[in-house]
């Protein structure tokens, strides 16, 4: 087999050489003109429901508020919700708004960015605590250097314009510093 | 052997979609219900199995999302299969048997509403001949349907009497989704669906779970007042090209039921034909005949919430053991296209 043919394909954006095959370890006969690959296009669609906690949480989006809600038996409040207390296994039914604030809670420097919608390299995604919140969310960091960018950090979501405000975490278009003292990693423990 | 036995049920009631609902909302209630039934939390639990499939959530991984409902923290000892419920139930079983559990929580569910099922279930299929022409699981069981009818195993007015029991008997069900039939001969004069099966020969499609506690020996006894006990459980699987089958019979049930201790003495039998021709399939691969009560819940036909129907029938068995209604009864649980894999469990009461 040539170097060529054990690169990788076009579903990886990695430099060459990564994930290479290794050489077949029993001799592979394929013929003069073997089959290799078979097209079978394949769509199917859903009409997803996102369920009425994940719908409460999405409308709160939509007016810029991040709804969280609260476990009955230990009091977290976790976002997004999805209806049930991963540690209870309870219904949450009581709506906590929590936020917009946040603090950092770990953070990646992306050097090589996968994905339509990344950002320009080298960028920095990150979980966001809010303010209130037992879990945190996702999101990607603007505003600020790379290497400027900690654990503790307190943030702040920026917004796309209200008119292109609707029910998708697309509403955030980033997170960026705010002039608050960094929260102690002492104090984000078992939230990390 | 280890005696184990299922010592709570609980079920959603079914229906056509669950539209307001995600699937961890859906199952919660199910999930929550079966362990009250024996006053149990998850931490009397010793080891916990679901099935799902993502194929019909349109969402990958969506079973870790469904673990929230069981309250998975600290961590439980826990797994999953991508098949009906019932396989689960049977690797909860074995893991009882290892003694490394005495006691088992099993449950499956699915929402099939937000995908086309028929195409859906056409994924079940090899990637490279049939998956591609993306036959609809509706015509593939007109296939097994037009085989059995040529070769005289049963008539289209039999399908139709299958079906009409099945759904009169769901009137005394609480959780079926479609109750009640027309007469056999109004069922006869509908037009065809997918010939020669018109739409009383196929299962609803349908939302919903299912829940089981299992508990071994004195445990059991400790949960349950009469528990139903599992004396046989066993299952078999056919091969997977359709045309490499004889349609018209279904060995792997037959296997099951021998291996599972199938003798015909029973007083209910709950089985898990999805269409109406499949009926007489599996009860003849058990053996089951007259004087046996077959489906008294309205079986499949009545509601078929994918990835739990197989579960439900062992469920709707041991329910009747444990209120006392049925002494010793037999369960089958299908997977796959046209009765490819089949599992069969005779439940018992007494000691």
């Amino acid at each position: 087999m040539t170097t060529e043919d054990r690169r990788d394909r076009s579903i990886s954006t990695l430099p060459d050489g990564l994930w290479t095959q290794p050489t077949p370890s029993v001799p592979v006969d394929l013929g003069d003109d073997p089959v290799r690959r078979q097209v079978v296009p394949a769509a199917m669609r859903y009409n997803y429901s996102p369920g009425l906690a994940s719908t409460r949480f999405l409308r709160g989006l939509a007016e810029k508020r991040f709804l969280g809600e609260r476990c009955p038996e230990t009091g977290e409040v976790y976002i997004p919700p999805r209806g049930v207390s991963p540690v209870s296994g309870l219904p949450t039914t009581e709506q906590v708004e929590v936020g917009p604030k946040a603090t950092i809670t770990s953070f990646c420097v992306v050097h090589i960015g996968f994905g339509v919608n990344a950002p320009p390299t080298p960028f920095v995604s990150a979980l966001f605590l809010p303010d209130g919140a037992a879990v945190s969310l996702y999101g990607t960091m603007g505003e600020v250097p790379h290497d400027e960018v900690r654990i503790g950090m307190r943030v702040e979501p920026v917004w796309v314009d209200d008119d292109q405000l609707t029910e998708s975490m697309e509403n955030i278009r980033y997170w960026r510093p705010i002039d608050e003292p960094d929260v102690p990693a002492e104090q984000l423990k078992g939230h990390m | 052997m280890r005696d184990v036995a299922i010592v709570s049920v609980a079920q959603s009631h079914h229906r056509r979609s669950a539209e307001e609902l995600n699937e961890v909302e859906m199952i919660q209630p199910v999930i929550r219900a079966a362990l009250d039934g024996v006053g149990a939390s998850i931490s009397d639990i010793d080891f916990t199995c679901s099935g799902s499939s993502d194929y019909l959530a349109g969402q990958a991984f969506s079973f870790v999302m469904t673990l929230d409902a069981v309250g998975a923290w600290p961590p439980i000892v826990e797994s999953h299969v991508e098949m009906d419920g019932a396989w689960a139930l049977y690797e909860a079983w074995l893991k009882i048997q290892t003694g490394a559990a005495d006691t088992a929580f099993v449950y499956s569910y699915s929402k099939a509403s937000p995908g086309d099922l028929p195409r859906v279930m056409s994924r079940m299929l090899d990637p490279y001949y049939a998956g591609p022409l993306w036959p609809d699981s509706v015509a593939y069981a007109g296939l097994q349907a037009r085989a059995m009818l040529d070769a005289g195993v049963t008539t289209e007015r039999q399908m139709a009497e299958v079906a009409h029991r099945n759904r009169e008997s769901a009137r005394t069900n609480p959780n079926a989704q479609v109750v009640g039939s027309p007469s056999v001969d109004e069922l006869l004069a509908a037009p065809m669906l997918s010939d020669p099966l018109r739409v009383h020969d196929c299962p609803p499609i349908s939302d919903g779970g299912v829940a089981v506690v299992l508990a071994a020996g004195d445990r059991a006894r400790e949960w349950a007042e009469r528990p139903a006990w599992i004396r046989g459980i066993d299952h078999r699987i056919d091969g997977h090209q359709i045309g490499a089958r004889d349609l018209t019979t279904a060995p792997s049930v037959a296997l099951a039921a021998q291996r599972a201790g199938v003798d015909g003495a029973f007083d209910v039998a709950e089985v898990h034909a999805p269409f109406s021709h499949q009926e007489q399939l599996v009860l003849d691969g058990l053996g089951v005949g007259n004087g046996v009560e077959v489906n008294p819940s309205g079986g499949a036909l009545a509601a078929n919430p994918m990835m739990a129907a197989g579960l439900i029938r062992l469920g709707e068995v041991a329910t009747r053991i444990m209120d006392g209604s049925a002494g010793r009864g037999v369960a089958h649980a299908t997977s796959g296209h046209l009765l490819q894999q089949n599992l069969v469990c005779v439940l018992e009461g007494g000691d």
